[in-house]
């Protein structure tokens, strides 16, 4: 691990968060689930980094640890540190912890409806986060809200203030998600699944508005996501997860055009694309998912991988420079795939 | 061409919206499908798409017969099944069956898979003998993708995908002719989503299936469907065979829609402007006038906020109800 974090740190900027092996578990009845199992990955200023994964791969564990929001118990998180802007986030008490949590780190989650309080109108649920985390007098946070609300798109935002979530529509509910999360200037905003429960023509304007701002207002941005489309428009760096380790780590488009590891390439295989002639059969991933509380000593992907040898069931690969600029993948044949890779296009095209 | 195995005309499905505790007193009326016809050929796919409270469900519903429409035909192999009672629609139940988007609610957690697969068997009195039922049990299971050891399992014990599989084989059951998939693989995940595609396609050769995909992502529709619809508030904008509607779509809607998808890859994406659709899908109790989507649409002229356009045929196959389409 130490060693990836030293090419990292070749790069220009500071990050402005780093996570180091980070280790989250749930003790459940059926056995201790390693949910998060030693997961290192920064974020620069004002960067975009897609986390990519299926149902149980640890990506949403993964965010709600930065934020120290693991329910204990069954939860807990086991090791590793979370350097956030110089301080380790795991090291701070509750009270600093909620200072950071919608303060510099603003969250928007999936499902809007219950991530809003739904008996406290729109304008009280801003103004809130503004009095608590900025002292605001209730004057000028009104005053801030609305121009929140005209940052997010939203029409008549003084009447809108008076309203309650249920009164708004999905797409509209997500906007104030994302109102709050800005109000009071975050460095940094998690956001997971934001658009998964919103149709398609909303996520669109969503993920847009998303983008328009964190760039404008230069906000870095965790995007934990399960759609690949979503990532390639809108990530500058990417990280796969499967079984609650990254297996595969680098810029978009290395990870989309040169991938490295078997699970990112079957996944971008098995889906079907509009800008693609159609084909004739889709390449599934074969098999299902692992347990977590089953895992053994060797890799997890190693059951549905088309490229598993014997030394995979030996120990786990640990992500390794691919040569590529902040390219690595957790496969022992890795250089090998980079030769199948080219094969796979050839066939696809 | 053939005779249609599917026909649908003018289906209205208007749900009343009713008000008070004591004195309910109907205050409005829920278009959710306002006038749709379409076709299906045996062994066709086709597939029926758009975004939450379009009214797709609620067409495949009233195919379904699970609510009966408040207009309009639907003839299954020649024969209105729209106006059929109750009594008289146990045939068709054998011969039009559903697959459900979630695998989680729609297995009763109470009922081993092996009595889930048996149960419409049961109900229409095929294969009364028990050890021949268990033996067609196994043999769905095995169809279906899934070891025989499954029919003693509960749902819970399964991953999604599996259990996606079971509600596959409980469709099966019956030897059905056509069945609806509502939103069949939406709940998966992409890994698993594939497998239960290419599984769907397989059933469709071997059994000479019919399907009405109900979906809303359309690089799965287009991958599964000969022809698709397009739907929005309650009515079709436009439909055509789907290398047509996805390489020339016409409707200002279909072709919002499909640029909203993201592609699985950042050079396509760097380089394609774009523009997301602007508003809200309108409150189908009060639909705007004219064409429906005139609020939201790039194209819209003074006309058509006052007149409903007519789905007209452009070319032969491609259907769409805009008035600015040549």
């Amino acid at each position: 691990m130490n060693m990836i974090q030293g090419e990292r740190s070749g790069r220009r900027s500071t990050p402005l968060l780093e996570i180091r092996d980070l280790h989250t578990e749930f003790r459940t009845g059926a056995g201790t689930v390693r949910a998060v199992d030693g997961i290192s990955y920064a974020v620069d200023p004002g960067e975009t980094v897609a986390v990519v994964g299926e149902s149980g791969s640890g990506k949403s564990v993964g965010a709600l640890s930065i934020l120290r929001l693991i329910p204990d118990p069954p939860g807990r998180i086991t090791g590793g540190q979370i350097l956030f802007a110089g301080r380790d986030l795991l090291q701070l008490s509750e009270e600093e912890m909620r200072e950071i949590r919608g303060g510099e780190i603003g969250m928007v989650f999936q499902e809007p409806m219950t991530s809003l309080n739904p008996v406290l109108t729109i304008g009280r649920q801003l103004t809130e986060a503004l009095e608590q985390h900025r002292g605001l007098e209730r004057a000028a946070s009104h005053q801030r809200a609305v121009e929140l609300l005209k940052l997010v798109g939203i029409a008549e935002p003084i009447r809108r203030l008076k309203q309650y979530p249920h009164q708004l529509s999905g797409g509209m509910r997500q906007r104030v998600m994302i109102a709050i999360a800005l109000a009071c200037d975050p460095k940094l905003i998690i956001a997971d699944e934001p658009t998964t429960a919103l149709d398609v023509t909303i996520q669109a304007q969503i993920l847009e508005l998303m983008k328009e701002l964190t760039r404008r207002l230069g906000v870095a941005l965790i995007i934990i996501t399960h759609n690949l489309g979503v990532v390639a428009r809108y990530a500058n760096r990417v990280n796969v997860m499967y079984a609650g380790r990254i297996v595969e780590s680098g810029n978009a488009a290395t990870i989309y055009h040169r991938p490295r590891h078997p699970y990112t390439i079957a996944l971008l295989n098995s889906v079907p694309r509009l800008d693609r002639p159609r084909q004739a059969r889709l390449d599934p991933v074969e098999g299902q998912p692992p347990d977590l509380t089953r895992l053994d000593a060797g890799c997890s992907f190693r059951p549905r991988c088309r490229f598993a040898v014997e030394a995979c069931a030996a120990s786990r690969p640990d992500l390794t420079a691919t040569g590529e600029a902040g390219h690595f993948s957790a496969c022992f044949r890795q250089s090998e795939l980079g030769v199948a890779n080219e094969t796979v296009k050839e066939t696809a095209a | 061409m053939s005779t249609p195995l599917l026909e649908v005309k003018g289906l209205e499905m208007h749900f009343p919206v009713s008000e008070g505790i004591l004195m309910r007193r109907k205050v409005g009326e829920v278009k959710a499908v306002d006038g749709v016809d379409f076709t299906v050929q045996r062994g066709e796919t086709l597939g029926l798409v758009g975004e939450s409270g379009c009214g797709k469900t609620t067409t495949g519903r009233c195919i379904l017969r699970l609510e009966k429409p408040t207009a309009g035909e639907i003839r299954y192999d020649g024969v209105n099944i729209a106006p059929l009672e109750r009594k008289e629609l146990r045939g068709l139940r054998r011969r039009i069956q559903v697959i459900f988007q979630d695998p989680y609610s729609s297995l009763n957690p109470r009922m081993k898979v092996g009595q889930i697969i048996a149960e419409p068997m049961k109900v229409h009195g095929i294969e009364p003998d028990a050890a021949k039922r268990n033996a067609r049990v196994r043999e769905l299971l095995s169809v279906c993708g899934l070891n025989s050891r499954f029919a003693d399992r509960y749902p819970h014990e399964m991953s999604g995908g599996q259990r996606q599989r079971v509600g596959i084989a409980r469709a099966l059951a019956l030897n059905p002719e056509f069945i609806v998939c509502d939103e069949a693989v939406s709940a998966l995940d992409v890994s698993i989503q594939a497998q239960v595609i290419n599984l769907l396609e397989d059933l469709r050769e071997q059994f000479g299936l019919t399907y009405l995909f109900i979906a809303h992502d359309l690089s799965v529709v287009r991958h599964l469907c000969q022809r698709v619809a397009v739907m929005y508030l309650g009515r079709i904008v436009e439909m055509a065979d789907s290398d047509t509607l996805f390489s020339d779509p016409q409707h200002p809607y279909t072709r919002g829609l499909l640029a909203a998808v993201p592609v699985p890859d950042p050079s396509v994406e760097e380089q394609r402007a774009f523009q997301p659709v602007p508003g809200e899908v309108p409150s189908p109790m009060h639909p705007p006038p004219g064409c429906v989507f005139h609020p939201r649409c790039p194209m819209a002229v003074a006309t058509c906020r006052q007149q409903r356009p007519p789905i007209r045929e452009i070319r032969p196959g491609h259907f769409v109800a805009c008035s600015e389409v040549s």
